[in-house]
């Protein structure tokens, strides 16, 4: 009974704090929020999955810790020295035994079965409708579109003294990477120098960028909005100060915006990109 | 086993050498445990001192002190090698293990007392070095992992890590030669009758501890050469552009690393046993099966490393076979929670200090442990994967539960180390102050870990400041109760009482509550002889009869 009235509560818990995320005035944003105890909101299949999951795995891991900690309470009321003066010698409980350790083993049967599924499903995409390439530098990164004649561009993080109105802190960039809603787009992450690590929370996303590999990860955006990240692997000084903006465009305003961005990036991209490797220190 | 060899040396039991000789030349296993555990109390100091700096930095967004972000990144990888390498692990192996290993299986001594002196001036040096790594050249900036390329030569261009790197070399070789002596010891110079089913847990732990430092450092020894011989030989294991890969630093640094954290959390395991045994006045419950739970963990220990590497690109298959794998270590880790509480259940418990540092270690490890069952599956691990939610985990299940049992332990076996009592009014307050501290200081960060705060960063996006600012206080507060501790140590010291051979009863009943306090320089040089089903806690059954 108890467990399922926790159960209860959890579900309408995490219902209010991801409702709370969807309620929220169109486009949505994909960003932290202030005393925020979960999951930020789901904005696409992967991170919708996380949640569930996570979920499940919220209901199991409070019930196992209550359950000890009450246990743990109790022996602690009933057998101290003041109202049990004398121990007692037992030490062995066969059934006992044999119960707290399969128990434990069904439990855990419950978690793998959903844990296995949600990891094949978020491992590769079916059918991917496009491809974008992520690069990380030292400490900014670099978008290209193999469809789209390797259109290339840096994201470039925004200084404090320079953010405009409504910018986050240590989140926006000058170049945010545009992709359409409701595409499946396959992600090839790798970097140039050290280890950096590509992560939207709200779209599920966290891949290592290692120089000298590819590593596949896909995402399909469910709203048009703004979804924010950070350099998840330490990279070097300015590791904290290494920001992902992606912009989530409808199909028709991302095929305007690639329009205009190969004009503009075809005009800016050679020197915009030799100066920032020049910068790098080699 | 060993026997009984040359007996009436009773009267040289206090002859040794005075001054500095008895300790820089020392092979007794007491005077280099109380070595060991001092090491580790100034590195802990250090330790501390740097996390408190990393948590005030870090209670309001922006920049406060660290315009040199490099040396915040130090900070924070000196704080992790510090903690693991020359605190918990002297403390718990080379302290309490060399105190209290001979002890309990009624041995005069380790088995190889001058390679026991070695192992800790290794390990002293090897401190040295790392504090010195922090001020040469840019520090290494890299995390504990210090994974290539960013530890490379191109990106840590000074010798910093070259220091780092010599510093493990020299603490990593230190400990496996302890590990060979322990080894050495447990198996050979039991007292008669001490058969291994005998053991205290707390020698079991050590045991498996011993098997999992030979087998895990050496491979760290080897990637740190390697990673050495890339800095400054121009060889490339781990350069791209040489045809090396990253990746094998970070498989050969977690086949090592995964298990270094049962290293750390398995002496903390038996000192829990030892402690929950002797307030509860009863034997362990399930003795074998605590025993061969602690072998089944550091076995499985072995063969779950990727999932640290979950985000960094290895295959879904490996991924998938890693995550089963894991979760097995919730089975033995469950069995010996249960048989913990299963212990106290019927008991006539005393709430000493000791015993509620073993009760608060419960508390901790429970809440990490069932976060560690979240982080297992590589399906969900990858979006806490690098946030505060891992470091709110690992601190919960190993590091601040280490340091619980140590302060347990501490409180426990100091009278019998020392011959002084602490002050169990003292004790107590200090543990409310850090047991609330601790709770305050890492809870939140489950929830500015699940909201996508990353680690190792000195500033973040404003939205996290609420639960950051919660969290530096509750670092505040563990540094009232850090700080007491080291007051309680003076205190103890100047104005302990004398303790008893026994200040705990007749829930006592480990062979070192036979030996006077403090324990003579030399202890069991008449051999005690063990009777049937005594487990090492002879009296409830019948009683260690020392051969007189």
């Amino acid at each position: 009974m108890l467990k399922k009235l926790l159960a209860l509560a959890l579900v309408a818990a995490a219902a209010v704090v991801s409702g709370a995320g969807q309620l929220r005035a169109e486009p949505a944003n994909g960003e932290p929020t202030p005393w925020a105890i979960n999951l930020q909101p789901a904005f696409s299949p992967v991170m919708e999955k996380v949640h569930d999951f996570h979920n499940l795995l919220l209901v199991i891991i409070i019930s196992v810790t209550v359950l000890v900690l009450a246990i743990l309470a109790y022996v602690m009321v009933r057998f101290n020295a003041k109202r049990n003066p004398v121990p007692s010698r037992t030490s062995h409980n066969t059934l006992l035994e044999v119960v707290w350790t399969a128990v434990p083993i069904m439990i855990l049967v419950v978690i793998a079965i959903p844990s296995l599924r949600l990891l094949f499903f978020s491992a590769k995409p079916e059918n991917p409708e496009m491809t974008l390439k992520v690069t990380g530098h030292q400490w900014y990164w670099t978008y290209t579109y193999p469809d789209q004649e390797d259109m290339t561009f840096d994201s470039i993080p925004i200084a404090a003294d320079q953010l405009k109105p409504g910018q986050p802190r240590l989140l926006a960039v000058d170049n945010p990477v545009v992709l359409p809603v409701d595409t499946t787009v396959q992600v090839l992450v790798t970097a140039d120098d050290v280890i950096h690590d590509w992560a939207v929370p709200s779209l599920g996303l966290k891949k290592d960028a290692t120089p000298g590999r590819i590593n596949e990860t896909w995402v399909r955006i469910e709203k048009p909005g703004t979804y924010y990240g950070m350099c998840s692997e330490l990279c070097g000084v300015n590791h904290y100060f290494m920001p992902i903006q992606i912009e989530a465009l409808s199909k028709e305003d991302y095929q305007a915006w690639v329009k205009q961005a190969k004009e503009q990036f075809a005009a800016k991209d050679g020197p915009a990109t030799s100066l920032a490797r020049a910068d790098r220190a080699d | 086993m060993a026997y009984a060899t040359t007996a009436g040396h009773g009267e040289h039991d206090d002859h040794h050498p005075t001054g500095w000789r008895r300790w820089i030349y020392s092979t007794n296993h007491k005077d280099i445990g109380t070595m060991y555990i001092i090491l580790s109390l100034v590195a802990a100091l250090i330790g501390g001192v740097m996390s408190w700096m990393i948590r005030l930095e870090l209670a309001e967004p922006g920049i406060q002190f660290f315009d040199n972000t490099q040396f915040y990144n130090v900070l924070v990888t000196a704080h992790g090698f510090l903690m693991v390498f020359f605190v918990v692990m002297p403390a718990m192996i080379g302290g309490f293990g060399n105190w209290f290993v001979p002890l309990m299986i009624g041995a005069p001594d380790m088995a190889f007392p001058r390679m026991n002196n070695i192992s800790f001036w290794l390990t002293a040096a090897g401190l040295t070095l790392l504090v010195s790594s922090a001020f040469v050249g840019e520090g290494p900036g890299t995390g504990w992992t210090v994974y290539p390329p960013l530890s490379s030569i191109a990106y840590h261009p000074g010798a910093a890590v070259d220091f780092g790197i010599l510093a493990l070399h020299l603490a990593g070789a230190g400990s496996i030669l302890g590990a060979i002596n322990l080894i050495v010891t447990v198996f050979n110079m039991r007292a008669p009758g001490m058969t291994l089913h005998r053991m205290p847990l707390f020698v079991w732990a050590i045991l498996v501890t011993a098997f999992l430092l030979l087998l895990a450092l050496p491979v760290l020894a080897g990637a740190l050469t390697m990673l050495l011989t890339d800095r400054n030989f121009g060889t490339s294991f781990y350069a791209v552009s040489g045809g090396g890969d990253p990746l094998l630093w970070q498989h050969l640094f977690w086949f090592f690393g995964h298990p270094e954290v049962y290293i750390i959390i398995l002496p903390a395991f038996g000192i829990i046993s030892q402690i929950i045994s002797t307030f509860s006045k009863k034997p362990v419950f399930g003795y074998l099966g605590m025993a061969y739970a602690m072998c089944a963990i550091g076995f499985v220990g072995f063969i779950v490393w990727a999932h640290h590497m979950y985000t960094s690109g290895i295959g879904t298959n490996a991924r998938a076979y890693f995550t089963v794998a894991t979760m097995i270590i919730a089975v033995p880790t469950g069995i010996k929670i249960f048989s913990w509480l299963a212990t106290m259940w019927g008991g006539s418990i005393d709430f000493k200090a000791p015993m509620m540092f073993a009760l608060g270690f419960l508390w901790l490890f429970v809440i990490g442990g069932v976060t560690g069952v979240v982080l297992a599956n590589a399906g969900i691990d990858f979006v806490m994967h690098d946030t505060y939610y891992v470091v709110a985990h690992f601190h919960y299940v190993m590091a601040i539960a280490a340091i619980f049992a140590m302060f347990g332990a501490y409180y426990y076996w100091i009278g019998k180390m020392s011959g002084r009592q602490y002050s169990e009014r003292l004790a107590q307050i200090q543990f409310w102050i850090f047991f609330i501290g601790v709770n305050v200081l890492f809870f939140p960060q489950h929830f500015l870990g699940l909201g996508g705060m990353p680690r190792r960063i000195p500033d973040y996006p404003d939205a996290f400041a609420g639960w950051n600012m919660v969290s530096s206080v509750g670092a505040a507060i563990t540094m009232v109760g850090t700080l007491m501790f080291y007051y309680i140590i003076w205190h103890t010291f100047r104005y302990g009482k004398t303790a008893e051979a026994n200040p705990w009863g007749e829930g006592a009943t480990t062979l070192e509550w036979t030996v006077p306090s403090p324990a003579p320089f030399h202890t069991h040089e008449e051999l005690p002889v063990i009777g049937a089903g005594d487990h090492g806690h002879g009296p409830l059954h019948g009683g260690v009869q020392p051969a007189e």
